[in-house]
């Protein structure tokens, strides 16, 4: 058997990450939680009440999923730096994705202003997840500045396009020593099984989740493709040809 | 080229009637694509589009989900003062009107703030009249600094400012303003809005920009239906939000739908904008701008905003008053528009979890500051 996915010291052997948005009640987050056996799942601070015990989402996670509290909203590295302070102060833990964004239509995340709070974040003894454009020299520096995986895009957030950069990120799976989480566009179980089967190391999914007509359901879906796919990448999987491949073949008499 | 430029460009007579030649082919070429041009918002939003409601809807509906998830975000007005200077001839705060005249003091609105923040609203809209020694900008920005105490984030419906202005508003706290052009039409602009500062159109129609500019986060637009033809009015409206994202990327551009209604003073709109209607646009509007929020208010009466729920719509009020203190004050002023949904925060709430949706009371906080 397979040891887990190592993140921060943190042995996770569920690779199917999960989000917090979008989901119709509050209370199916626990029950996709359960039903899927994800380990980890992302919050946006921003939406964190902490005023409000009803409101306050922190409340639907068990204790035994690990909390990775996100920056959205962060324009740039200063205001990432702030949020993933408040979400330490807040009692989130010591994980951060770090999401930078500045434009609302495509919601492409800012790899420059994501480095410059990575090297600062890491530097504090944070748990550094950055969330990225698949770009190579990006993903280097970022494993030199103490990143503690890469988070590079299948395609937009919230698209469900699927893996859109598959070659961009076989790239960084190739020459990135941090294991690499799949993170936005994931649409169907499919994708995220395409995902494993890169040799992706875990992936994150949100919206194709929570904005299921049965987010529990398609929780433990999603669950069941990422085991599929990390399973198959293990098998090593054969490689594909436009021809066909005869399973007897031709020269298959000479010794 | 800037939008005043793009407007000139535009005939709101000739854009009705080009709306008024699309036919039901390209209704249905615009509802097979994912990304739509001026043609097919046009298509959308003809009298065509009429008999095409429902595809539209089911549409909507996942695009909806797909970008806003299954969720609607709460805000509540406050009104600090009725006092204006602009006769804008359908509003109930016009200069002319012999209406008493108010402005909170700072234990009032706080008063009023603490009430709002013990229903569970945590998003704000700030609003007055146009009148700058009355609420000048300092005090503004002392009201937002307050108001900051029991909301994450404060928007404002107050008057045009310049950026700089925005840049101090924003300094004190504020990360979203509502500018409703209120008539695209320069011509019935003209017409209605016979006195005052707000008879300038340019500087009206170029108030988003000044804003975002000034690196406000959140800015809704709209126009008031019931002043002009509406089809053209939804056209240049959408257009202008358009333009909006497209040139400010690190703003969220949302939209609303006012329509005049019976208000004091007894204005009676030219145009009305029936549900159906109503319902179209919203639904174009959500077709050609899949990421914007679209609000709607408690103009709306309860009923049709139910329906509304599922069918675009992300941002909702709640509780509202749209009187000067009218949350916590017993001796009541009278309101811009009258209220249509007079139902408490709770019950609206309630309302939301029955239809499948999660009402958001915390979307955002500003932590930059």
């Amino acid at each position: 058997m397979e040891s887990g996915l190592i993140l921060g010291g943190k042995s996770f052997t569920n690779r199917l990450f999960t989000g917090t948005g979008k989901f119709r009640s509050k209370k199916l987050i626990s029950k996709m939680l359960e039903a899927s056996g994800s380990e980890m799942i992302t919050i946006a601070l921003r939406r964190v009440d902490l005023t409000s015990k009803e409101e306050n989402i922190l409340e639907h996670i068990p204790d035994n999923v690990t909390l990775l509290p996100n920056t959205s909203g962060a324009r740039n590295a200063g205001e990432a730096v702030r949020i993933a302070n408040i979400a330490r102060e807040a009692g989130c833990g010591n994980f951060i994705k770090i999401e930078i964004i500045t434009d609302m239509k495509y919601l492409m995340p800012d790899n420059e202003e994501t480095l410059s709070a990575t090297r600062l974040l890491a530097e504090d003894g944070f748990i550094v997840l950055p969330y990225i454009n698949p770009d190579l020299p990006l993903a280097k520096k970022l494993e030199e500045a103490g990143a503690a995986a890469i988070m590079p895009l299948g395609s937009a957030i919230g698209s469900n396009r699927g893996i859109r950069t598959r070659e961009l990120i076989e790239i960084l799976i190739d020459c990135c020593s941090v294991p690499i989480i799949v993170d936005a566009g994931i649409g169907k179980p499919s994708h995220a099984a395409a995902a494993m089967e890169m040799g992706a190391d875990a992936v994150l999914v949100n919206t194709a989740i929570s904005a299921a007509r049965d987010p529990v359901r398609m929780g433990e879906a999603f669950s069941y493709a990422v085991k599929a796919g990390r399973m198959a990448f293990l098998a090593k999987l054969t490689e594909e040809s436009k021809e066909a491949n005869p399973s007897s073949p031709l020269t298959g008499f000479l010794r | 080229m800037s939008f005043f430029e793009t407007i000139k460009k535009f005939d709101p007579k000739d854009i009705e009637k080009s709306i008024g030649k699309m036919s039901s082919v390209e209704v249905k070429r615009a509802l097979a694509k994912n990304k739509l041009n001026e043609l097919d918002l046009m298509a959308l939003l003809s009298p065509a589009a009429q008999d095409h409601l429902e595809e539209m809807a089911q549409k909507v509906r996942s695009l909806t989900v797909q970008y806003f998830g299954r969720t609607v975000s709460l805000y509540a007005p406050l009104y600090i003062s009725n006092h204006c200077i602009n006769e804008c001839i359908y509003c109930g705060f016009n200069r002319s009107h012999k209406i008493a005249r108010k402005l909170l003091t700072h234990d009032e609105i706080e008063r009023e703030a603490r009430f709002l923040n013990a229903q569970g609203i945590r998003h704000i809209l700030l609003l007055t009249g146009e009148a700058h020694k009355i609420t000048p900008l300092e005090m503004l920005s002392d009201v937002i600094k307050l108001l900051r105490k029991y909301f994450p984030s404060v928007s404002i419906e107050v008057y045009p400012m310049d950026t700089e202005d925005y840049r101090i508003l924003k300094k004190a706290g504020v990360d979203g303003i509502t500018v409703y052009q209120e008539v695209y039409d320069t011509k019935i602009y003209d017409k209605v809005h016979p006195a005052g500062r707000k008879k300038n159109y340019k500087y009206r129609l170029e108030t988003p920009e000044r804003a975002a500019k000034a690196g406000l986060r959140y800015i809704n637009i709209g126009t008031l239906f019931g002043l002009a033809p509406v089809r053209s009015e939804a056209f240049l409206c959408a257009l202008h939000a358009k333009y909006l994202e497209n040139r400010y990327l690190d703003t969220e551009i949302s939209l609303s739908i006012p329509r005049i209604r019976n208000i004091p003073g007894g204005y009676s709109p030219d145009y009305l904008l029936s549900d159906r209607l109503f319902v179209q646009i919203l639904l174009a509007y959500r077709l050609f701008l899949p990421r914007s929020g679209i609000t709607v208010s408690t103009r709306e009466t309860s009923d049709f905003r139910d329906n509304l729920l599922n069918l675009g719509v992300t941002r909702f009020s709640a509780g509202s008053h749209t009187e000067v203190g009218g949350y916590t004050e017993d001796e009541q002023s009278v309101p811009q528009f009258e209220i249509s949904d007079s139902r408490s925060v709770e019950e609206i709430v309630r309302v939301i979890r029955e239809k499948g949706l999660q009402p958001i009371f915390k979307d955002w906080e500003d932590i930059s500051q």
